[in-house]
């Protein structure tokens, strides 16, 4: 009896948090605008959508900032968490935590604000159009937001890594370069790539630091919904959001297959 | 033979505690060497030294001649068998073994005939394409050593690498260890706590201690000749008895005087005298050189352990022979098996058996034990 208790709430739970997925991927399909009736299947939005050069552009900048900032938050975070490891300083590497920190904890409305004002003060010292820096401010918000994710995926990777292994590794011949690149990355691999993942998404999915940094020549697709909302939602945008779930369903699918694949090896490995 | 590494003045610190206190020692090519001390005592840190992990605070090091504190671990020809064995979970057994190889870029059929013949020697054949983690740790033990050995470093490292294995094998390992090292003949430095480890494989033992080289000899030097109260309670059992030197040949303890081999002291200078438990022989009172009552008796399989009491000092006694609790005995002590030591800031500090009886009383009284 308590089994089936529980396997209702279960239900419920998943009910409440895809229901209104699952209505807008039904809509998506819809052969008419009605928000309330089916009126039967056709793929019809889905042909307006990719006939609209606007919202391609959008996608394409979208996934291009996307690539180029979880690569580049990535390199630099994986760089920054074996510094981090390597400060003797505790105090240092304290403040530098917290540093790290700061921007995950301050509010992304702050965060966007303040990137804006920067960029714009940049562009006039520059003595250049904001628009002309539109895509590279964009590209430098997304890195800095991102980068403390990478680098909380990663440093416990380290942490637990220690020195033994390069140690080895110096010890046969590795240059300190070398040691990093054949021992150390490998073993480190599960938490860089996971936090590559994690940028990826969020870049992906950014509206409310893109909406301050973003200028008119450079839209992202949540820009441009957003400002689709502003006049009237077309189901169009149904089939749009439809794309991005299962973009991000197959994203995360992928992910933590890789996940549990590579439990299975360590449990099978039977170390310790 | 020839001196391979040369250790002047070393000393290190971490956070103001001094770990090594200028130290000075060489090593010579084709030995096998021990670094033996508590834990604490500097041993592993000289390793990591030699092995250029740590930099010393002051010092200079030698290897061949050449002085080599600023060159860096991965130049030196020294290979390291780390304690926790630190092989490459990412790669296979082959690939751990032919790591230094390929970092020379040495073609493939030459890797392969090389990782081939190390395995060979570690007894590891057909372990190939096996994966780290599912060896055991003699079997992980061994791919370390061969990984270590493959590119013929001159000097080996070892950081108490039996520590992880269990008895049986740690004396199979110790036998294997050794054999490598005279058939390859190159130096072993070997660091342990293991005073046993460190005499049946050693050809020379480096006792240490609070940073501090104690004393440098061949495995029966440091058994037979202690130099101090320390080396004489670390490396085996020791009875260390406060004594006074008459003359030569001549010390007085427990209020009787003996013959012993020893010179070279001054008229009345105060001495520790070592005594091991084996070489005291248990005689009726009347034939002893000195009386004592038994307090305590445990079975230790090869012998006895008896504690007596004499003059209110414990000895320790290791006899073959059973005798009673309570019951007073004589003993009897060859001159050869007397050891004088000059005085050192290790002296009244081993070698009193009290301590240990009064565990043996702790353990007798079970019922009373369940207090505490």
């Amino acid at each position: 009896m308590k089994k089936y208790a529980w396997r209702i709430y279960l239900c419920l739970i998943f009910a409440v948090l895809y229901i209104p997925i699952l209505t807008l991927i039904l809509f998506s399909f819809n052969e008419t605008a009605s928000t309330a009736k089916f009126a039967g299947f056709s793929l019809h939005w889905y042909k307006e959508l990719f006939s609209s050069p606007e919202t391609f552009t959008a996608l394409r900048n979208t996934l291009i900032l996307a690539v180029l900032s979880s690569l580049i938050s990535t390199v630099i975070g994986t760089a920054a968490a074996e510094g981090i490891y390597k400060m003797k300083n505790k105090l240092a590497k304290s403040a530098v935590m917290s540093v790290t920190n700061i921007p995950m904890m301050n509010p992304e409305i702050v965060t966007g604000f303040s990137m804006m004002l920067l960029f714009v003060a940049v562009a006039g010292i520059l003595r250049m159009e904001y628009e002309s820096i539109g895509f590279a401010a964009m590209l430098i918000a997304h890195v800095t937001f991102c980068l403390p994710y990478v680098i909380l995926s990663v440093l416990p990777r380290i942490n637990e890594l220690g020195d033994s292994l390069s140690e080895a590794a110096l010890d046969l011949g590795c240059t300190p370069v070398q040691a990093f690149f054949k021992v150390k990355l490998p073993n480190i691999m599960p938490g860089v790539i996971s936090g590559m993942a994690m940028a990826f998404t969020l870049s992906l999915d950014d509206f409310v630091i893109s909406y301050f940094v973003g200028s008119s020549n450079f839209q992202t697709l949540p820009l441009l919904i957003y400002s689709m909302t502003k006049k009237k939602v077309t189901p169009d945008m149904y089939a749009l959001s439809t794309l991005i779930v299962v973009a991000v369903f197959v994203l995360l699918l992928f992910s933590n297959m890789k996940k549990s694949k590579g439990e299975t090896k360590k449990v099978g490995g039977g170390k310790k | 033979m020839a001196k391979l590494i040369e250790l002047k003045g070393i000393s290190k610190s971490y956070d103001s505690e001094k770990v090594i206190d200028s130290m000075d020692l060489y090593i010579r090519d084709g030995e096998f060497i021990t670094l033996l001390g508590p834990s604490g005592c500097g041993k592993t840190t000289t390793l990591r030294i030699i092995g250029g992990f740590e930099q010393a605070d002051e010092g200079e090091l030698y290897f061949e001649g050449t002085e080599i504190s600023s060159v860096p671990a991965y130049k030196r020809q020294i290979n390291t068998v780390f304690q926790k064995y630190a092989l490459f979970p990412h790669l296979n057994v082959y690939e751990n073994i032919a790591f230094p190889l390929r970092l020379k870029k040495i073609k493939e059929e030459e890797v392969k005939e090389k990782v081939t013949e190390m395995l060979k020697m570690v007894a590891l054949s057909g372990f190939e394409n096996k994966s780290v983690s599912t060896l055991s740790g003699g079997q992980q033990q061994r791919v370390a050593i061969a990984r270590a050995l493959i590119s013929h470093p001159k000097v080996l490292l070892l950081d108490e690498p039996l520590g992880a294995l269990d008895l049986k094998l740690r004396k199979d390992m110790q036998n294997e260890l050794k054999s490598i090292q005279q058939k390859i003949g190159i130096t072993f430095i070997y660091v342990t706590h293991d005073q046993e480890e460190a005499l049946s494989m050693s050809d020379t033992v480096v006792v240490m201690a609070n940073g501090k080289i104690q004393q440098i000899g061949t495995p029966t030097d440091i058994y037979n000749e202690p130099k101090n109260a320390f080396v004489a309670d670390f490396i085996g059992e020791s009875n260390i008895i406060d004594g006074i030197m008459l003359e030569d040949k001549k010390v007085k303890l427990a209020s009787h005087v003996f013959d012993c081999v020893d010179g070279g002291f001054e008229k009345n200078e105060p001495v520790d005298v070592v005594i091991r438990p084996e070489d005291v022989d248990v005689v009726e009172p009347e034939r002893g050189m000195l009386i004592g009552t038994v307090t305590s008796v445990t079975f230790k399989g090869v012998h006895y352990e008896i504690i007596v009491d004499i003059k209110g000092f414990k000895w320790m006694i290791q006899s073959t022979d059973y005798v009673a609790p309570e019951k007073t005995i004589g003993i009897y002590i060859e001159p050869d098996a007397i050891h004088i030591m000059k005085k050192s800031e290790y002296s009244g500090k081993f070698g009193d058996y009290s301590s240990f009886s009064d565990e043996m009383d702790y353990i007798s009284n079970a019922d009373t034990a369940e207090e505490f």
